[in-house]
């Protein structure tokens, strides 16, 4: 809990070095049959050296899409991404020629996803797959690469790893493969590492052991992690800040003790109060009522406002904040939080 | 009693609120492993059950959970009797299910209904809402007259939450949340007295997830459901169950209340079970006791002598290495399968107020 407890607002990096990735007003749709899907709607956020940046999302709110824009991972087409920019090291990745992103994004950027196995290759052992990092950006020897991948194993905590460095991803269990994928992923000391619902497929036991290990190779490298992810308990032990988002917008934006302790965007509160705890029975449930929108048809207004109990629309809206057209803007509600609600000074209660 | 008798043919008994409707005894479930394309050769078995006591009273829910691959799907699928028993019995109303025939049998599969974790996969795409709600009818035709068909689906629809002018489309038309409601009047529509949930939420987003909790609360009061609760999400098991099992390996390892199980766990699994799950309150993070098992899941296959969970305990004496530990109470008021059983608080407690 060391890096939690000194967490600071988002914004401004805590080592003084400015972001190390930003990501400005992105927006991705895709064509499909059915119509545009817009999955992204305007995204900014900033990561810093050593921040954890959890983005929380139910699905098709647009968190996955987004990072895999930041990667330049997306099937282009159908998508396509309309605007934005994506700020590493100082520079666009959005405008620079792709064998030039490849050079920036490789040793720079990495991800890892929720499904391990069938994010890695099973024709091939899970040594070769580490050590194609190092012949491919640092031009290795075959047998120095592997010489390579058996510490990234040990470092990872895979047992016995110079045994297992020629066996197949099939042959490792859920909590092992992913800790491949760590070992992948950390190979060449990437300054941000994008981490897709890591431990979404695995058992809580195992979850807590992975999230140790993210958090422990943090604090050595300084990396700065973006965790993408549903689980609120995750969120609430491992990340600093908080990006909660909904209908491809970020709705509530600040830190995790903040923005859990007092939400500020109904979504974000709706959320809280429809999850059971572990530590106490607790009575009855209060879920969102309705459905997550359907991404080709994102209603106007605030994009929430179908299922939102605080919604004011007709007579009871304010000039300019009506929920149902107008359409709320990201905006800084108190110090170090940001809400996308017209009436989020009554959600916080200030 | 090896064939139906006459006992077996007649029907079954009513159960009082409160009484055992179901008792599980050493149930055993092995599956095969084969060698060889023509001769198949049998060279050994996986333990997907090695030996579940579950009793189930009328009334309430009891919760079972475990990590992946430790039976608690087989467990769903052996009380419905879609696989059967190696071995061990499954008394329903007082009697063993394996010796039930004819109507006996068929009311058993009436009364025992299931609700499957992936609401895409269990409903059939070429059938519409309302033909896979009444489909257990065309067996089962005395608990619907043929002629109020129709509006008894439209009931149901609309006790689950469903639109009931949505009776003619098909699954494809409705979301995650609302494919589940369907699971859920589909086994509503044979009257059951008892609804095995396996993982009915596992797959739903947050918000819904709650809406389907609820409803399932609901459906229980209304009706007198008994819901055995599969699971591997902790606080919904809490949230939802009187009684909670938990199972490791192909057994239970802890039985009892909700309140014995959450907060005076004794087995060294369920307290390693309960220190990893996340919390969701900021100020209670960092007050909970961290315990990180070591090492994954013994193959089934093969599992470790005497007790189970040996291999990745850090209580582990000779003692576990040779004799298994029986699921009995050792002094912590519920029945734990540790020989060094000790209640100990894991999660912290909510202060109220």
């Amino acid at each position: 809990m060391s890096t939690a407890s000194t967490s600071l607002p988002s914004g401004p990096a805590r080592a003084g070095t400015g972001p190390l990735l930003e990501v400005q007003d992105l927006r991705v749709r895709f064509r499909t049959g059915s119509g545009l899907v817009n999955a992204v709607n305007g995204v900014s956020y900033t990561v810093s050296e050593g921040e954890t940046l959890a983005i929380l999302g139910e699905s098709g709110s647009g968190k996955s899409v987004s990072a895999q824009a930041i990667m330049g991972i997306l099937d282009m087409p159908p998508a396509e991404i309309t605007s934005g920019r994506i700020v590493f090291e100082g520079r666009d990745l959005l405008t620079v020629p792709a064998e030039e992103q490849r050079k920036v994004r490789g040793p720079g950027i990495s991800m890892i996803f929720q499904d391990a196995l069938s994010s890695l290759n099973p024709v091939y052992s899970v040594g070769f797959q580490i050590g194609e990092m190092f012949r491919a950006h640092r031009g290795m020897s075959r047998k120095d690469a592997k010489k390579r991948a058996v510490e990234l194993m040990d470092r990872v905590r895979i047992p016995a790893a110079a045994q297992r460095v020629n066996d197949y991803p099939h042959q490792f269990s859920g909590g092992m493969r992913q800790r491949v994928m760590i070992a992948m992923a950390i190979a060449l000391d990437p300054r941000v590492l994008i981490a897709d619902e890591p431990t979404t497929a695995l058992d809580v036991t195992v979850q807590a052991q992975v999230m140790d290990l993210l958090k422990d190779l943090q604090r050595d490298t300084g990396m700065g992690l973006v965790l993408i992810t549903h689980d609120l308990g995750v969120v609430n032990e491992v990340a600093d800040n908080v990006a909660v988002m909904y209908a491809g917008r970020i709705v509530e934006r600040g830190t995790v003790d903040d923005v859990f302790s007092n939400p500020a965007h109904p979504y974000t509160e709706g959320l809280m109060s429809s999850i059971p705890q572990v530590e106490a029975k607790g009575g009855r449930l209060l879920p969102i009522g309705g459905q997550p929108p359907n991404l080709a048809h994102i209603p106007s207004g605030c994009p929430f406002h179908p299922r939102c109990p605080k919604r004011r629309i007709g007579a009871d809206a304010l000039p300019g904040r009506h929920c149902a057209e107008d359409v709320p803007p990201l905006r800084l509600v108190v110090p170090g939080r940001e809400a996308a609600c017209h009436y989020s000074e009554e959600v916080l209660g200030v | 009693m090896s064939e139906p008798t006459e006992e077996a043919a007649t029907p079954l008994p009513e159960v009082a609120p409160g009484e055992v409707l179901l008792e599980v005894n050493d149930l055993k479930k092995h599956f095969p492993l084969t060698q060889g394309i023509v001769f198949k050769r049998t060279v050994g078995h996986v333990r997907a059950v090695d030996g579940v006591n579950l009793s189930l009273r009328r009334g309430e829910t009891l919760g079972l959970v475990g990590e992946s691959g430790c039976g608690k799907s087989t467990v769903s699928k052996l009380l419905v009797a879609l696989e059967k028993p190696t071995s061990g019995e499954i008394l329903y109303k007082g009697r063993d299910v394996a010796k039930m025939g004819g109507r006996a049998l068929k009311q058993y599969r009436r009364e025992v209904q299931i609700i499957f974790q992936d609401p895409y996969a269990s409903l059939n795409p070429r059938m519409t809402v309302g033909d896979i709600v009444a489909e257990g009818w065309s067996v089962h035709a005395d608990i619907a007259p043929r002629k109020g068909r129709l509006k008894r689906t439209q009931d149901l629809m609309e006790r689950v939450g469903l639109n009931p002018d949505f009776v003619n489309r098909y699954p494809h038309q409705f979301s995650g949340g609302q494919r589940q409601r369907i699971g859920i009047a589909r086994a509503l529509a044979l009257q059951p007295e008892i609804i095995v949930c396996d993982e009915p939420v596992s797959a739903l987003d947050v918000s819904v997830q709650a809406q389907v909790v609820n409803l399932l609360e609901d459906l229980q009061d209304d009706f007198g459901l008994s819901y055995l609760f599969i699971a591997h999400d902790l606080s919904v098991v809490r949230h939802i169950s009187d009684r909670v099992a938990v199972m490791y390996l192909g057994s239970v390892v802890e039985e009892g209340t909700d309140a014995q199980v959450y907060t005076a766990a004794s087995h060294p699994y369920t307290q390693a079970l309960l220190s990893s799950v996340p919390v969701h309150e900021p100020h209670l993070r960092g007050l909970k006791e961290r315990i990180l098992l070591q090492g994954d899941v013994p193959s089934p296959a093969n599992p470790p002598s005497g007790c189970r969970f040996r291999t990745r305990c850090w209580k582990a004496q000779d003692i576990c290495a040779t004799e298994a530990p029986a699921l009995i109470d050792r002094g912590q008021g519920h029945p734990s399968a540790c020989h060094f059983a000790e209640a100990r608080q894991v999660v912290p407690v909510e202060s109220e107020g």
